[in-house]
């Protein structure tokens, strides 16, 4: 059976365009080239460092931001396709000017040392108990994703432990 | 009195890092920023014939394409490290001054563009082309060729060392150990590649630096340049991670520079994870052979070291195999020698452990094997090789705790209930293995003067400033403990002022050093404030404290008081109201030790591992792992802690996972990436204990402060080695251990 | 990067026709890959066509047991749908293995089945390499090449296929379903994957706007008792030194039903017929297993770095078929 393709195709460009994205809550927009990927459009044009680039290669996670809260790397994102979608990153995690327990028990347990992969373990920690995950054999399958080169992985797990169990109390 | 000193402080920074604040050097927003890319060479020796750069240069929103035509003629500034605290260039070599080719992916161009995206594409069009040569770039390539070079490590070692007549004690040895051990070439990759923002005003020059010493990169900047570095200043508060790579200045800081001048406009270079393995150099290839000698009770006799390892054209670097190798035992006799093959690469350096990460575990793999040779629990044959005195000087040890390391690891780990045979223990599928070995790390007084300012408002609070940076270390956590306990205030009124280069002058915290030197003018800022104020208070007939004597007065939360009668005193901020003083500052300057003073210096650990090795499969995880150190007195529990875990893991990773492959035909490094360079990952790491053993130690430093930024690597891969073949009856010699490496000592009826 | 126009298509037949309205036109899924290798200057489309909305997500239960996996499902959708987890558990085994968690997220099965290799020298795009630069020649066979491929090589390209679901997918005789220019075909997932021979820069059959738009995994009884096992140096977060994927039904010590396949030590997802023509219908022994590995192995033409795969593949399938033989007998069905 022979499809006819014959729907009219849609008009593409390379050059710069206005892309709305939904960022941490908020409507913004940029003009971007389609090639921008989320992550240097945080950066670079949005002013949000905090989404950091260690690889830009999908190798690292420091890049972990959520896409309709699911965790995603935006390095390997594009920018122009995070229309329509809920970006939060960590700027967003905080709740007015309070910590999120999740940053707090970082802080409390030592959980990173340069900081440098922190926003994106964050927003993998967070992730993880919203996925299920954080059950004592899985936290460290599921956060392996994010590269700590200062290897504070065991205070991360104790970390992620303490913020699962304070949920889990109330 | 709350102490503060020693106290489990939250960094000082966490909020900033957890809330993303923190701004890196590649975050600072500046109006007309341009973006630099780097072209790297694609042949490891040759010469270009020609660079096109027209469809680069007409791509649209380029700025300029510099090839070597246009910039100009840069400084040779002789490699010194940087703890000497002058101009400390990584390698002589400064690119883009003539055609030849030394390394692949040396700069061989700079694209500057409007974004980030058409940086890196113009990039691509740039066309270069080489007239290539035949490259050396491994020991197998060059061994034929090995020289002894006078000097190593930046001229800071000699290539050879010797106590006693090692042949001789070798020969009279009732036993033997000879073993070899190859490392594989190891690149840090820090987290944050490598980022310089560079901004000219006029002929002034501010740069934002991921480095380890902002005074290095203004010094090295300056020299080579031919500036005044009072006309360069460098704005650097957090650097993610650095592990010795950002110790000395590579090429790219200056590029950049360069390439803002060229453009005039504002320049951000960064390096591409790719272009992480070719622009800070990297952990040397090498090859180590150790032979002991010992008697039937174990004492060593003597101890033969020798090193080959690869180098750049231009510079004789080799990190030294055996400082502490030669200083940890009593044997009366040592020798080494370490001999360089010159290669295609850049020019190798500081690596996490510098030295002792290899040196170390080529001897503690040795005497592992030498312990099972003689019977001896290895604790033990450690224990009976003790040595009192600094073996190399027979000074005495400035403090050691070596011992008691020994000791407390043992008994934490539950090293006592170990059946000493290989081979002997078994869970299901997995063979468990327990290993131990020593840690060492040299304290080295090779700093100049370090200084800081601390000034105290008539509020109680303090600002204290000193020109370090913050790479994780937790460095800036533990100043502004030292501050306020010298001050007698809360450490919330205390805010320390960092990353500037305009701040009182700190070396860079490279070594393990960083919090003793550091620290040390912190204290002596702060505490001349106090001495200040506690002596304008007892000379001041309007104080209670009047006639007291100084020595008799204390400090706590900003209230001054005598030791033996607390209530009787006043606040800092009382007295100086009194006499109209809206602020007191002093500087506080450290100079260090002589380098020959009398003492053996050295911090001293022990470290400890459970492995289990798949019998079938070969794949080794790291079950436990404990480390007892005696790192002086330990300023923060909690951060000191972090550091020294961080480096038992790089251990493991060292001898587990990380190296660097060279396609010795190609002459390039064959994966460089995250995804090919292994470095551990969450599920990788297993729980660390780690015990702190504080030793007074009154010759570092004010504070008795020794380290703990290097030594958790050091021995821990020993450890794991060791107990690997403890596991499986197998010693594999080569770093990383990989599957390859044990499946032939595993069990397979099936294979025929 | 280079430049590339993007566009977002709504429905298939829209996609497909703005792919083919230029030469230089692609798809764009998960883009775990493709943005990657655009980045690295590897791949240079014109266009991309953001697929991401079409309405081809879905994993559907099949009359006969089996299930329809949607080309654009996520892998980490795919891993926890119930009829994969309980049915397949070496789908789900495998997906789960397949990536860290965010790339689980992004990748969809589709772009799982068609990503490329990992081959440094390919993604390095300056290096010769055939499958990037046909005529160019294949730097890694006498470079650096631990991790390539002993199987299905040839002397134009030893890399490995880097997918650990199409290995399990292989092992379970899925179908790739696709839609293009030619209208609607199904492809047995064996044929799907191309070994490199002369032509390694073919790698399945897909035509320029042929789309993936489900991969169907027949029902099978066998596949309840299924499971993966990935070798690799880190304890996650790296692709294969050697994996296996297997099934088996074991009745009164014989193997009744087998499915094997190999990750990590072929050019292509490698279904291991040979090993299974030599178990099925004899006994479920260590020795059986050893020495099937031991053919399936046989015509593997390692070069000096990867020569431990071969034994380490064949220690994998042992330990991989122990395991589920020994779940048989644990289970005391049969």
């Amino acid at each position: 059976m022979a499809i006819h393709v014959g729907s009219p195709p849609l008009e593409g460009t390379s050059k710069a365009r206005t892309v709305a994205l939904t960022v941490n809550g908020e409507g913004v927009e940029l003009r971007i080239e389609p090639r921008v990927s989320l992550l240097d459009a945080l950066r670079e044009h949005l002013g949000l460092t905090g989404t950091k680039k260690g690889c830009d290669q999908g190798t690292c996670g420091a890049c972990t931001v959520w896409s309709d809260g699911r965790r995603v790397l935006s390095c390997l994102t594009l920018a122009v396709a995070g229309e329509g979608h809920e970006i939060t990153t960590v700027e967003g995690l905080q709740d007015g000017g309070e910590l999120h327990p999740m940053q707090a028990a970082f802080i409390a347990h030592d959980a990173f040392q340069c900081g440098y992969c922190t926003p994106g373990q964050l927003m993998s920690a967070v992730a993880l108990l919203e996925e299920g995950r954080a059950a004592d054999d899985e936290i460290a399958e599921w956060m392996s994703g994010n590269i700590c080169r200062c290897a504070a992985y065991p205070n991360i797990r104790d970390a992620i432990r303490e913020v699962r169990d304070a949920a889990g109390g109330e | 009195m709350t102490a503060v000193i020693g106290r489990e402080a939250v960094r000082v920074d966490g909020r900033e890092k957890v809330t993303g604040s923190a701004r890196y050097s590649g975050e600072i927003a500046l109006p007309g920023l341009a973006y630099a890319e780097i072209v790297g060479a694609l042949v490891a020796r040759g010469r270009i014939t020609s660079i096109d750069t027209r469809a680069a240069e007409n791509a649209g929103g380029v700025a300029a394409v510099l090839t070597r035509r246009d910039l100009p003629a840069v400084n040779r500034v002789p490699l010194v490290p940087s703890l000497m605290g002058g101009p400390a260039p990584g390698e002589t070599f400064f690119p883009m001054q003539d055609d030849e080719v030394h390394y692949a992916g040396q700069p061989v161009a700079i694209v500057v563009a409007d974004s980030l995206e058409q940086a890196r594409y113009a990039a691509s069009l740039v066309e270069v082309s080489y007239a290539g040569a035949p490259s050396v770039t491994t020991i197998g390539q060059g061994r034929g060729d090995a020289y002894e070079p006078e000097k190593i490590f930046g001229g800071f070692m000699p290539a050879r060392s010797r106590r006693g007549d090692a042949r001789d004690g070798l020969a009279s040895a009732d036993l033997g150990v000879d073993a070899t051990f190859r490392f594989a070439p190891n690149h840090h990759n820090a987290l944050e590649p490598m980022t310089t923002t560079a901004v000219w005003e006029d002929d002034r020059l501010t740069l934002y630096d991921s480095c380890q010493g902002i005074k290095a990169v203004q010094l090295t900047v300056a020299a080579l340049l031919g500036m005044s570095p009072s006309r360069i200043r460098v704005l650097t508060r957090y650097v993610g991670g650095a592990f010795g790579s950002k110790a000395m200045v590579w090429p790219h800081v200056t590029l950049a520079a360069l390439a803002a001048r060229h453009v005039r406009r504002p320049v951000r270079l960064t390096v591409s994870r790719a272009q992480m393995f070719t622009s800070y150099g990297h952990r040397e290839e090498q090859e180590q052979r150790v032979r002991l000698g010992a008697r039937r009770d174990g004492a060593l006799t003597a101890i033969r070291h020798d090193k080959i390892s690869v180098t750049s054209p231009f510079d004789d670097w080799a990190e030294p195999a055996f400082c502490a190798a030669s200083q940890l035992y009593a044997a009366p006799a040592f020798e080494g020698v370490h001999r360089l093959v010159r290669g295609n690469t850049m020019t190798p350096t500081f690596t996490r452990g510098p030295g002792e990460a290899a040196g170390v575990f080529s001897l503690e793999c040795a005497m592992d094997e030498l312990a099972g040779r003689l019977g001896i629990d290895p604790v033990e044959l450690r224990m009976r090789n003790l040595s009192d005195v600094d073996p190399n000087t027979g000074h005495p040890w400035s403090s050691s705790g070596f011992a008691e390391c020994l000791r407390r690891g043992a008994e934490r780990f539950g090293w006592d209930a170990r059946d000493p045979r290989p081979g002997r223990e078994r869970e299901g599928d997995q063979l468990i293995g327990t290993g131990m070995a020593a840690a060492a790390y040299p304290v080295a007084f090779f700093m100049r003067t370090q200084r800081a300012r601390a000034r105290l408002y008539a509020d109680g609070t303090a600002v204290v400033g000193t020109a370090a940076q913050e790479f994780g270390t937790g460095m800036t956590t533990v100043l502004t403990q030292v501050a306020a306990d010298a001050l007698g205030l809360g450490l919330d009124d205390v805010r320390l002022d960092y990353g500037d280069t305009d701040l009182p002058t700190a070396g860079s915290p490279v070594g393990s050093n960083g919090a003793m030197m550091v620290s040390a003018a912190v204290h002596y800022a702060a505490a001349a404030v106090r001495d200040r104020l506690v002596a304008l208070a007892a000379g001041d007939p309007a104080s209670p404290l009047h006639g007291a004597d100084p020595a008799w007065i204390t400090v706590d939360g900003g209230r001054m008081a005598l030791a033996d009668d607390p209530g009787a005193g006043e606040s800092y901020g009382e007295l100086m109201e009194r006499h109209l003083m809206g602020d007191t500052e002093a500087l506080g300057t450290w100079d260090p030790p002589p380098l020959d003073t009398p003492y053996g210096l050295l911090t001293f650990g022990a470290q400890f591992a459970r492995v289990a090795v798949d019998a079938d499969l070969g794949t080794v995880r790291v079950r436990h792992m404990v480390g007892a150190f005696a790192p002086g007195r330990v300023l923060n529990p909690r951060t000191a802690r972090s550091q020294l875990m961080g480096g038992m893991l790089w251990g493991m990773s060292q001898a587990l996972l990380e190296g660097t492959h060279m396609d010795a035909g190609l002459g390039r490094w064959a994966n460089a990436s995250l995804g090919d360079y292994l470095v551990p990952v969450n599920a990788d790491a297993p729980e660390v204990d780690v015990e702190l053993i504080e030793v007074d130690d009154d010759v570092t430093g004010p504070l008795g402060v020794k380290g703990v930024g290097e030594i958790g690597q050091v021995g821990s891969g020993a450890a794991i080695a060791n107990a690997v073949h403890h596991a499986t009856g197998h010693r594999v010699h080569e770093l990383p251990i990989t599957v390859e490496d044990l499946l032939p000592a595993l069990e397979w009826e099936a294979g025929r | 990067m280079r430049p590339f126009a993007y566009a977002r298509a709504d429905d298939v037949d829209t996609a497909i026709a703005t792919v083919l309205a230029r030469p230089d036109g692609e798809f764009l899924a998960g883009g775990t890959t493709e943005i990657d290798l655009v980045r690295q200057d590897v791949l240079r489309p014109g266009l991309l066509v953001d697929i991401n909305d079409l309405p081809l997500d879905r994993v559907d239960d099949l009359p006969d047991g089996g299930v329809r996996i949607g080309g654009l499902a996520r892998m980490s959708d795919v891993a926890e749908a119930p009829g994969v987890a309980e049915r397949f558990p070496v789908i789900s085994e495998a997906l789960l293995q397949g990536a860290s968690p965010q790339l689980r997220t992004m990748a969809s099965m589709a772009g799982n089945l068609c990503q490329r290799v990992r081959c440094g020298y390919f993604r390095d795009a300056v290096s010769p390499c055939n499958k990037r630069d046909p005529g160019s020649g294949c730097a890694a066979i006498t470079g650096f090449h631990r991790g390539h491929a002993v199987l299905g090589t040839s002397d134009k390209c030893i890399a490995t296929h880097p997918s650990d679901a199409a290995v399990a997918l292989v092992a379970l005789d899925a179908v790739v379903r696709t839609r293009g220019p030619h209208g609607e075909r199904a492809v047995p997932i064996d044929e799907f994957f191309l070994l490199p021979g002369d032509t390694p820069e073919r790698e399945h059959p897909l035509e320029h706007g042929e789309l993936i738009t489900a991969i169907d995994v027949p029902g099978a009884a066998t596949a309840r008792r299924s499971s993966y096992l990935k070798v690799r140096d880190r304890a996650s977060y790296e692709f294969a030194l050697v994996s296996v994927a297997a099934a088996m039904d074991v009745r009164y010590r014989t193997v009744a039903d087998i499915r094997l396949a190999l990750g990590g030590v072929a050019t292509k997802p490698w279904r291991a017929r040979t090993a299974e023509r030599s178990l099925l219908g004899g006994p479920a022994t260590r020795e059986a297993f050893a020495e099937a590995a031991r053919r399936e192995l046989a015509p593997a033409t390692p070069l000096p770095q990867n020569e431990f795969k071969v034994e380490l593949a064949q220690r994998a399938i042992v330990r991989a078929l122990t395991a589920l033989a020994d779940g048989d007998e644990e289970g005391g069905t049969r």
